[in-house]
This record gives structure tokens, sequence and C-alpha cells, in this order.
């Protein structure tokens, strides 16, 4: 496919990954914090390529894997309303909230529907009589694509159409990171479809107030290698594109436009982190009419989750194997922790591809 | 999550939707988060929308590039 296949090719991955680890002279550690590129890097084999002298670790990249009980309770406890169709991207079924996941909540009766795109949520309330609410969740490349439909919704009157926004957003999570004392990298691998919308130059503030160099990276093997040796060759710290292709310095300001119409930061709880100022989105008040977060439900009590080491994997303090329920209490069919949660999932990524699936 | 796939746009059709060609497969999405798209041109797509433009000349330079970094390995 075109754009696809000319970032594959294994000369040049290759070629990139000896030209990264001579330029490192010795030994230096990347963070990716997309849930995407620790799931490229996984299956293309990258991380034993650069190994031993570069390091990939796997930051809070997935959006699925961050969400908190909180919200995964809010949102079953609304699934669970009799008259209420909830529609939302298959990667949230399985996420265990205090008592169970949607999909332990549909197999008890609730009207849970996966779709491929938010709009499919407008189709689903034409037909029906029921109040349909679209569980929103995603960074800020999924959240414009809800913030259109909300807008559509509202435009041609679809009066039993509601959103639940999980969104969260990725700059305020790398302040919050980079501003951990005993925060180490050698620098970003940055993602390239978040930033297709919010442009490159949002993330100045992390070579200018941490000192951490940045690329932002496509998805395809050789734009991940190409960005990393942009790390690596990186004489200052500074924001790099290599995803040019996809990304401007100012993102992309009609996408940019409908989120702000929608919606509005607010604080937001990270599972297995902490909650980070301004890192999620809210409807805006004026659209509280479509906002199912406004909805009085009956939460159950919250559970401590014991052992579960994720946030230490999430902030690259550790890695999955060195927690002590990877692959054994912890797996992709019983996730106890955000990491084993979505097939993007740091945990669930090194399972499936380090042979503990086998 | 983040996934986008870069398509072709095939045919530009009213209220914002365009049918794209996907790897051989027709599919229609909306274009309502990008501006100025015209046929022939290629989008990224995701759940439903394209939500950015690909630039081709960027394309075309970071795949010089790539070739001009595996050339100069090759070399040494």
């Amino acid at each position: 496919m075109k754009y696809l296949d000319e970032f594959r090719s294994p000369g040049v991955v290759k070629a990139l990954a000896e030209k990264t680890k001579r330029l490192t002279g010795g030994h230096a550690s990347y963070m990716e914090v997309c849930g995407t590129h620790t799931m490229a890097i996984s299956r293309s084999g990258l991380r034993d390529l650069l190994a031993p002298e570069v390091e990939l670790i796997s930051g809070p990249g997935c959006p699925v894997c961050v969400t908190s009980d909180r919200d995964i309770d809010r949102a079953i406890a609304i699934a669970s309303l009799p008259d209420v169709i909830m529609t939302t991207f298959g990667d949230m079924m399985k996420v265990p909230g205090s008592e169970g996941s949607l999909a332990d909540a549909q197999s008890r009766g609730a009207d849970v529907r996966v779709v491929y795109s938010p709009l499919d949520s407008l189709r689903v309330a034409a037909g029906t009589g029921c109040r349909v609410v679209f569980l929103g969740v995603g960074f800020e490349t999924t959240a414009p694509t809800v913030a259109a439909t909300i807008l559509q919704a509202a435009a041609q009157n679809i009066e039993n159409f509601y959103a639940l926004s999980l969104h969260k957003l990725v700059p305020p999570a790398l302040r919050a990171l980079a501003s951990q004392d005993d925060f180490r990298i050698d620098g970003f691998l940055l993602p390239g479809h978040v930033s297709a919308i919010i442009g490159s130059e949002v993330y100045n503030f992390l070579p200018e107030e941490f000192g951490i160099p940045c690329a932002i990276a496509g998805f395809e093997p050789a734009d991940i290698m190409e960005a990393v040796y942009l790390l690596a060759a990186m004489e200052k710290p500074e924001v790099r594109t290599e995803y040019a292709r996809a990304v401007r310095p100012g993102g992309n300001p009609k996408a940019l436009e409908v989120m702000r119409r929608v919606f509005e930061p607010v604080d937001a709880e990270w599972r297995g982190l902490f909650t980070i100022p301004a890192s999620g989105l809210a409807l805006r008040p004026e659209l509280s009419s479509m906002d199912a977060g406004t909805w009085e439900v009956e939460l159950p009590e919250p559970k401590p989750r014991a052992a579960c080491r994720c946030g230490d994997i999430l902030l690259g303090r550790i890695k999955p194997l060195d927690c002590p329920l990877f692959a054994g209490a912890c797996t992709p069919d019983q996730p106890v922790g955000p990491c084993m949660v979505s097939s993007e999932g740091t945990c669930a990524s090194y399972y499936l591809y380090s042979g503990e699936a086998d | 999550m983040c996934l986008a796939v870069p398509a072709e746009v095939i045919e530009v059709l009213e209220g914002e939707l365009a049918t794209v060609d996907v790897g051989g497969a027709r599919t229609k999405i909306s274009l309502s988060l990008v501006e100025g798209v015209e046929v022939g041109d290629y989008v990224l797509v995701h759940a439903g929308f394209a939500i950015e433009t690909i630039d081709e000349e960027e394309a075309r330079k970071t795949i010089e590039l790539l070739e001009e970094l595996e050339r100069l390995e090759g070399m040494r």
C-alpha cells in the first residue's frame, strides 16, 4: 500500500539501528508514549535490534489502559440503565472496573454495542426509542471524531444521542511524567497521529523546560527507527518531526476547532498513575443536555489493586517481567492492571511478543 | 487505538463525505475534520474520519532521506 510499504524496508531499518547504536556511544533509553507505537515496536522486533545499547521504554500510551476504575464503573452503571444502549470502541469491552467490565455487564443484559466509528452511534440512535450513549475514549487522535459526531447530532436534532467523554490529552501527561523527580529518559518518541491533530509546536516545553529531546514518529518500522536515530543524533534538545507527511507545526486547525467547540479540559485520573491537571476532556456546559457524564448513577465502592505494579511500568521504572503478577495472575484474558487491559498496553504487548502467549 | 491508515480519495460526496480506497477496499468516510481535500489526495483515516491530508512532497523527502541513510551505512 502506498505510504506504508515505502517505510518498511528491512535494509533501512537495520542501517538506522546500527547508526543509532554507534551514535549513543554506550547507553540510551527512549520512551514511546503511544500504544500504537508500542505494538509496532513489539511486532517488528525493533527492541531487539537496538538492544543492549538503546532501550525503548513504554510509557502511558494507551488511552484505554489509563481509564480509571471509577470511570469504567460510571460507564457500566450508565450502560446498565434499562432504556440505554451504549456504543463504544471494541477496546473498551474488557477493561475491568471495580465490579467487572462492560463485557460482563453485557452478559448480565446491558445493551452494549461495539462500533467502528462514533458516527455509527447516530445510526443506532435513529433506529431506536432508547437513549444511545457513546462512550468516548482516546487521545487527541480520536477526540475530534467524537466531537464532530456530537456536533452532527446537535445539528440534526437527534434527541436520544448522548456522549460520555473519558478522553485524555497527551501533553499534560508528558508534563506530569517529566516533572517526576526520578524520571530519567534520554528522549521521547512522540505519537504521530495525536500530533497530526495537535501539531509539533505544543511539545516545545519538553526540550525548553525539561531538556528532553523529542521526535514525532510515524508507525511503520522505518519511521520509528528514523525517529530513534533523530533522537540519538540530536546535538541539543529540540522537537524533530520524522512524520512530516502527516504532522504540521500547528496541527490540523479544523480538527482542533471542532474539539474546542465541544470539549473543555478537566482534571483526570490516569489509572495506574495519579490525577493529572487539565488532562481530560469534558463536554462544554452549553452541551450539557447531551452529556451522560452529568447523570446521577450509583457507583460501587472502589477496590484497591494489591501487588499491581502498572504505575511503575507506566513511569518506566520497571519492565513488565519485573511485576509479580505478569503472565501469572495477570494475563490478557484476566487483566488485573491497566497495562494488560488493551492489546496496546505495555504488558499485553510484551505478553504477546515475548512467547508468554504460547 | 491511535491507528490511522492512508487512503486515496476516489470521490468527494455531498455532506462532507468521501469514498476512499484503503488498500483495494472502498469505504465511505467523513471529511468534516479536514479542509480542501480533492480526488486523488491521500488522507489518514481514523474511526471513519479523515484526520489529516498526507503531504506528498514531505513523504518523498522522508523516503529519500531514508534511502540516503541506508546507502551511507552500506558504504561503511
